[in-house]
């Protein structure tokens, strides 16, 4: 495999484990306060819903828009994507957003489950919508991802292997340990993610303004795919010249975020 | 028609977020660097370069306006 291959496997892989940490939260809340049968059907309904969603959207999409408009667009909405991500690790490093904490989110959503009143009949419809819904909106995250990044760098089978992988590990180290993946720095994950998004989304979005010249050819960047290192590099001067520049006396790690983004 | 709007307001928050000057900042550039490529203002590598450091500058002065309002 080449470097950009191997690029686009660990882009995806780290950004479909962070949506699946968040997605796992939801569904282990929902588990051991509402019954796991509900929890995992809320799961498997969500699986589900995004498997025809990711059929829909692959097939218009690859249908419909030619390459060349697929690249600019697509480009465009994972460099949008990717400084989202970007902007909020700048704003919790340097301590003016409070960090992401999986045990206060864990914590907020078994008080939630267990204020909310049971239903009747078999299936206990609390836990199902709140699975399905979290799962759905981290999952509909995940779909975008792989098929950005698998349609731009002609290789959905890397993006696909590198969520697949995500996909298995983290609800089996969450199985294993049966609480909330909290030990892991979600955080600095966000942040390599949103560095990679942001490096790949300039360079795809870039090249996709060559759809407005003769022969709607790609514009090329010098030296090819190893200008994705240089922007790589670029996005992390930049990330750590604004964390010094905004940090605030206050420390990062003392406010904590309970509501999932 | 309610749906619609939730349709429309789920994908809204999905891809500009709580913040859409970065949305309008990448929009901006690209649009900079299209209108470059329109007056054939450079070959390739300036374009990719000049499309780079617009992309850059764009979400920097989008953090800084983010931040100064925040302040005051």
């Amino acid at each position: 495999m080449t470097a950009a291959v191997w690029g686009v496997v660990i882009a995806s892989f780290l950004a479909c484990f962070v949506e699946m940490v968040e997605a796992t939260t939801i569904v282990l809340a929902m588990g051991f306060t509402r019954g796991w049968r509900s929890a995992l059907l809320g799961t498997a309904a969500a699986v589900g819903a995004l498997a025809v969603f990711t059929l829909a959207a692959g097939y218009a999409i690859t249908t419909w828009l030619p390459e060349s408009v697929l690249q600019l667009a697509i480009g465009a909405l994972l460099l949008i994507f990717g400084l989202q991500w970007l902007r909020k690790a700048i704003l919790r490093a340097s301590g003016r957003k409070a960090i992401h904490d999986e045990d206060a989110i864990y914590a907020k959503e078994v008080a939630t489950a267990q204020a909310a009143g049971s239903g009747s009949g078999g299936i206990d419809m609390f836990g199902f919508m709140v699975s399905f819904k979290g799962v759905f909106l981290e999952g509909t995250e995940v779909v975008f991802i792989v098929i950005t990044f698998g349609l731009n760098a002609h290789n959905v089978p890397a993006a696909s292997l590198g969520a697949i992988a995500a996909i298995i590990v983290v609800p089996t180290i969450a199985a294993l340990l049966k609480r909330p993946l909290s030990m892991i720095n979600e955080n600095m994950l966000k942040y390599i993610v949103g560095l990679m998004l942001a490096s790949f989304g300039t360079y795809w979005s870039i090249a996709g303004i060559g759809i407005f010249r003769a022969g709607h050819q790609p514009l090329l960047w010098p030296g090819r795919d190893l200008a994705i290192l240089v922007l790589v590099a670029v996005w992390f001067g930049l990330s750590r010249l604004f964390i010094a520049a905004l940090r605030t006396p206050k420390k990062a790690d003392e406010t904590r975020e309970v509501v999932p983004s | 028609m309610k749906y619609l709007k939730a349709f429309g307001r789920f994908w809204y928050e999905f891809i500009v977020g709580d913040d859409p000057k970065i949305a309008i900042a990448v929009v901006i550039a690209l649009a900079l660097t299209a209108g470059a490529l329109a007056v054939s203002l450079f070959g390739d590598t300036g374009l990719v370069l000049l499309g780079g450091v617009l992309i850059v500058g764009a979400f920097a002065i989008s953090l800084v306006i983010d931040t100064r309002h925040k302040r005051s």
